[in-house]
């Protein structure tokens, strides 16, 4: 008896290990649809739908730059521009069409507007991917600083300067079923009255959204890609010696965290159906390099609950502050919203001292934030960048 | 487009340049020996901007000094207030106080940021520096003021007045201008002298090429980096007093931008290079004044990080070459 036991459990433990997976799913999966239809319909906590939008488009744009930035290790301090650059891609785009299109606009500008972040990845990556690292830092900065200021400065006249898009008053078209559902569906229940609010709506295609773009990087992560990613980021050296071509690599990486965040941008500009410079700056990039870093490099689940932390818990209080569920002074309340950049550049400062690897790490990337012994981390922070530029130095002064 | 005008906007951004050339040295030093980018060396050329108003208002101005308690300041600010000799004293204590407290602060964040990541990943160091430059930003805006603070006398009338000093050939030149070219030019030397011909400056050499080496060779790192992070602190302190005087005002975040425009010069003079950041920032400045002048005043930052852009693509050892010896 004994030894058919033992001899079963090879066979069952890998069933019973999926079977546990996809109860996890289903549970998650339950949540995701319980929770903002229990708060849409709760009186008075319809708000909190709202966060969750805002909360899962910075997901969104945080699994984009994890892909460059966790997964590639390149770190890109502009990356809010591939958001610019979807939003008002995707809307100037759109307003020419959406007579015809009318509630398909959104949809269908989903392809231009990612097409126009991975277009302009493409574009800043082909030149200066070719630098070290701190060097791709400063110039992917200052790109976003360009975007942003010829955005600013109503560039070809198209993006109407400071005061944004879309201009007078003009409207950017909900999608199909939005307004139907909103009008349609409504019923008291025990704790007030449900409607199928355009949040709500908005709430479902980001969290689709957000689903897919998962599927994508695991599978991704799992590819030759994603092992030329960790290989190149680890030793980009060794990794170029094996035959990895470091330049495509990156250029992929970089090309398809700006895909992610185009399709966070146009969602962004539907859902607060106005878009400025003001959204873009550069203090928006920290935010998002924010998320990953305390949420953890590299690591999806470290991004998500870095979103929520950092995009979401400011916005919770102050909402609750204001719906009158927490009763706070109204001090207190500018006090958490004016000094949340504080706690994160002190939060930045820390956490790199004593936990490089964030919350939630990816256990690779933990190993590698804290490296053995200073041979290897030598090792590991040479680019071929300084090998060809110190080949090219002692060819000119043998 | 006369000569004239022509001449006119060179002078400015050899001005300009000047200011530049200083934060690029803060800039150029510490990559020279720690080979990491102080991304918040911007803001404590804000936080010099700020300490020398501060300075400036309470030696001068009655008023601030018996609001912040400071009553038996008064006799010292008479003297300060009288005649010439008491205006250059005052000026060049402003500048004494905000360099010194601006460069201690230097010190103290490369020793409780900086100095635990000596041995971590590259990023680790620049992820701490932007956090720290966040910190510094918000927390002026919160505890100062979140709008323009005007650079004046109690009178509201500027500190160093920016008269014409001189008219040669319709070419404009103000007292703020010549103030400001000069002490640049004069502390550049100086550093300059220092690291050249002094025995801590040769310690500072020797640690840039090679740490471990210098250390082996009784040099203490530990000081010579806390030295590069007083001195380039307070050459940007400088700046941010000047910034202050002659554009008349100081915001919190104002920093930023020359920030990202002074290490653009250090990068084209050839980061780690201490002449190549002075040449870098007078070679910036000028370029990006011209440019506002004949192209378009509304893109002159974006022509500044196109030169950056421009310059890491195809020279990034920058115009004279890179100091900073690779470790492989």
């Amino acid at each position: 008896m004994e030894n058919t036991a033992t001899a079963n459990k090879p066979i069952n433990g890998p069933k019973a290990a999926t079977r546990k997976k996809w109860l996890l799913y289903a549970a998650l999966a339950a949540v995701l649809i319980i929770v903002p239809v229990v708060f849409q319909a709760a009186t008075g906590l319809g708000f909190l739908v709202r966060i969750l939008v805002v909360v899962g488009i910075w997901v969104l744009l945080a699994l984009g730059l994890n892909i460059v930035v966790g997964y590639a290790g390149l770190l890109d301090l502009g990356y809010i521009a591939f958001y610019a650059m979807g939003a008002y891609a995707g809307v100037l785009l759109g307003q020419s069409v959406s007579d015809v299109l009318g509630g398909a606009t959104y949809w269908a500008m989903l392809v231009p507007a990612a097409i126009a972040g991975a277009v302009t990845g493409l574009a800043l990556g082909f030149p200066v991917l070719r630098l070290r690292g701190d060097y791709l830092a400063i110039v992917t900065l200052g790109f976003g600083e360009i975007v942003r200021i010829c955005l600013n400065n109503n560039i070809f006249g198209l993006t109407n300067g400071a005061n944004g898009l879309p201009q007078g008053s003009d409207q950017l078209i909900p999608p199909f079923g939005a307004i139907w559902l909103q009008d349609n569906v409504r019923f008291e229940t025990p704790i007030g009255q449900f409607v199928f609010s355009q949040n709500l709506f908005w709430y479902f295609i980001v969290v689709a959204l957000c689903i897919g773009a998962i599927i994508i990087i695991k599978r991704l992560d799992d590819s030759r890609l994603g092992r030329a990613w960790v290989a190149m980021r680890e030793n980009e050296v060794a990794a170029a010696a094996c035959g990895v071509n470091i330049m495509t690599q990156k250029l992929w990486a970089f090309s398809l965290g700006a895909l992610s965040g185009g399709v966070a941008g146009i969602t962004f500009a539907y859902v607060q159906q106005f878009i400025s410079p003001e959204s873009f700056t550069f203090m928006e990039s920290v935010f998002v390099v924010c998320i990953i870093v305390l949420g953890g490099m590299g690591s999806i689940p470290g991004v998500i609950v870095g979103a929520l932390l950092i995009r979401g818990i400011p916005d919770l209080i102050q909402g609750l502050a204001v719906a009158g569920v927490l009763k706070l002074p109204g001090e207190a309340i500018s006090m958490i919203t004016g000094y949340r950049f504080l706690v994160f550049g002190l939060l930045m400062v820390v956490m790199m001292a004593v936990r490089p690897q964030g919350f939630i790490p990816s256990s690779r990337r933990a190993r590698e934030l804290n490296p053995d012994d200073d041979g290897i981390l030598a090792d590991e922070d040479q680019s071929l960048w300084d090998l060809e530029h110190r080949e090219q130095s002692s060819a000119h002064n043998p | 487009m006369s000569l004239s005008y022509l001449l006119e906007q060179t002078l400015n951004g050899i001005t300009l340049g000047g200011l530049y050339a200083l934060v690029a040295l803060g800039y150029t030093l510490v990559y020279g020996i720690l080979l990491m980018i102080n991304f918040a060396h911007s803001e404590l050329f804000m936080l010099g901007g700020y300490v020398g108003l501060g300075v400036l208002k309470l030696l001068s101005d009655p008023a601030v000094a018996e609001a912040t308690g400071l009553g038996f300041l008064e006799p010292i600010q008479t003297f300060f207030l009288s005649g010439t000799f008491g205006f250059v004293m005052l000026i060049a204590v402003t500048f004494a106080v905000s360099a010194v407290v601006v460069g201690i602060l230097g010190m103290f964040i490369e020793r409780f940021a900086y100095r635990p990541l000596r041995h971590a990943p590259r990023l680790a160091p620049l992820i701490s520096a932007i956090g720290v430059s966040i910190f510094l930003q918000n927390a002026v805006l919160l505890w100062i003021d979140s709008k323009q603070l005007p650079y004046t006398r109690a009178d509201g009338s500027a500190f160093v007045q920016a008269q014409t000093a001189f008219n040669v050939g319709g070419v404009e030149v103000s007292t703020m201008q010549i103030f400001i070219i000069a002490t640049s030019l004069i502390l550049l030397a100086l550093l300059d002298t220092f690291v050249s011909k002094t025995r801590i400056g040769r310690a500072m050499r020797a640690t840039s090429q090679d740490r471990e080496a210098a250390g082996l060779m009784g040099v203490d790192i530990n000081s010579v980096i806390a030295l590069a992070f007083f001195i380039g602190p307070a050459l940007g302190a400088i700046a941010g007093v000047f910034n202050g005087m002659y554009y008349g005002s100081v915001k919190f975040n104002m920093g930023f931008i020359p920030g990202i425009k002074s290490f653009t010069a250090a990068v084209i003079g050839g980061i780690g290079n201490l002449r190549g950041a002075m040449l870098g920032g007078f070679l910036l400045g000028i370029v990006e004044s011209l440019a506002s002048g004949f192209v378009s005043n509304a893109y002159r930052d974006v022509i500044a990080f196109i030169v950056l852009i421009l310059v890491l693509i195809f020279r990034p050892g920058g115009l004279l070459g890179e100091a900073v010896a690779e470790k492989v």
